[in-house]
């Protein structure tokens, strides 16, 4: 048998090697163009004190994470323990975004509520969550239209920021945070940043 | 042989029927839960520039439903990210503008036509590569087999492989 017909075999091999490479990515991960660029700038009222209105420059000079939640959302419930171990254990600050606290819940007709209500419902919800899954967040703002997070770049709920003490961001996590995504991606990231600061 | 390629024939034509149905049945169902979204997307006043904004809508990619475009899809972000393209294009933005605006947030997957770049050259040129390769590889094949010589039978063996044939023949109509 003369090696030339093996070519075809051999092409077979290469596509079948393609392949396995192509069903290990996942299509729902689109890299961020945001990586490497500052943070997104927004003027957001508190959760907690909504009168306040503050920014990501309220954290520069440290690291933080930017975690983007809704109490509709179910991965965020799955997460939000491992938040609380990384805020109490590890030292994280974490800013949350609350995501369109009502106009994005599904079970909720929100067609004739007006701004005002919007506003108040989301605050009332967002803070009884807060108050019975405990608050990992140096604080939360309320983002009721979701503008500040297509400015981020978010397209769904929960996603994580890791954003340097120059404001820049260094990577972006899509999906909940449990402890091996910690330990392997987040963790090292995390460490890089604070070492960085020091 | 012939009735064989009948058969084949009616069972494309069942595929294509089929086919048929299912795509109706697909847009029909797409139709009607777009008119039950309606009031979610807001089209503006002016129909010339909810026109634009449509045309650009189909151009970009929706993030939740990777294989809509954000004027057809249902999900919410597709929604707003279409009261956005509505919105900027109200303002006086320009159709680059706001393409610009999204890919700002997004990056080229938004854009069923990304830009051509390193990145993207596999994706640009790598069909026409392929297709070149097979046809340069189909003209060898039969360039080579053009010139194969046919082989000649001496007239003894050209009377056995005749004696051969209406041997068969004879059979095949008893």
């Amino acid at each position: 048998m003369k090696l030339k017909h093996l070519i075809p075999f051999f092409i077979f091999v290469a596509l079948l090697g393609l392949f396995a490479y192509a069903f290990r990515l996942d299509p729902r991960e689109v890299p961020s163009p945001l990586v490497g660029k500052p943070a997104p700038t927004f003027a957001l009222p508190r959760v907690d004190a909504p009168e306040t209105i503050v920014g990501p420059d309220d954290l520069r000079g440290r690291p933080w994470m930017l975690n983007v939640w809704a109490t509709w959302c179910v991965a965020c419930r799955e997460e939000h323990a491992m938040l609380m171990r990384l805020a109490r254990e590890e030292g994280v600050t974490l800013l949350g975004l609350n995501y369109k606290e009502i106009r994005g819940d599904a079970s909720l007709d929100t067609s004739r509520i007006s701004p005002r209500e919007e506003r108040e419902a989301a605050l009332l919800r967002a803070r009884d969550w807060l108050a019975r899954h405990g608050d990992p967040y140096r604080f939360s703002v309320l983002d009721l239209e979701g503008r500040v997070a297509i400015d981020y770049g978010v397209y769904g709920v929960p996603e994580t920021f890791l954003i340097d003490a120059e404001g820049i961001i260094r990577y972006k996590h899509i999906g909940p945070i449990d402890e091996r995504v910690w330990r392997e991606v987040l963790q090292p990231k995390w460490a890089a940043l604070e070492g960085a600061t020091r | 042989m012939r009735s064989h390629r009948r058969a084949e024939r009616v069972s494309a034509w069942r595929g294509v029927a089929f086919a048929a149905m299912i795509f109706l049945l697909a847009g029909g169902g797409g139709f009607v839960r777009a008119a039950e979204d309606a009031p979610k997307a807001q089209p503006v006043g002016d129909p010339a520039l909810e026109a634009r904004a449509l045309k650009l809508g189909h151009e970009l990619r929706c993030l939740v439903c990777q294989n809509q475009s954000i004027a057809e899809s249902n999900a919410e972000l597709a929604h707003d990210l279409m009261n956005q393209v509505r919105e900027q294009l109200a303002a006086g933005k320009s159709e680059e503008e706001v393409r610009a605006y999204l890919v700002a947030r997004y990056g080229d997957f938004v854009l069923y036509q990304p830009p051509l770049k390193a990145s993207t050259v596999a994706l640009w040129v790598g069909p026409f590569v392929l297709a070149f390769t097979g046809v340069f590889a189909l003209w060898r094949a039969l360039r080579r087999r053009a010139r194969e010589e046919v082989p000649t039978l001496s007239a003894e063996e050209a009377a056995r492989a005749e004696a051969l044939l209406r041997d068969t023949d004879e059979r095949g109509q008893s």
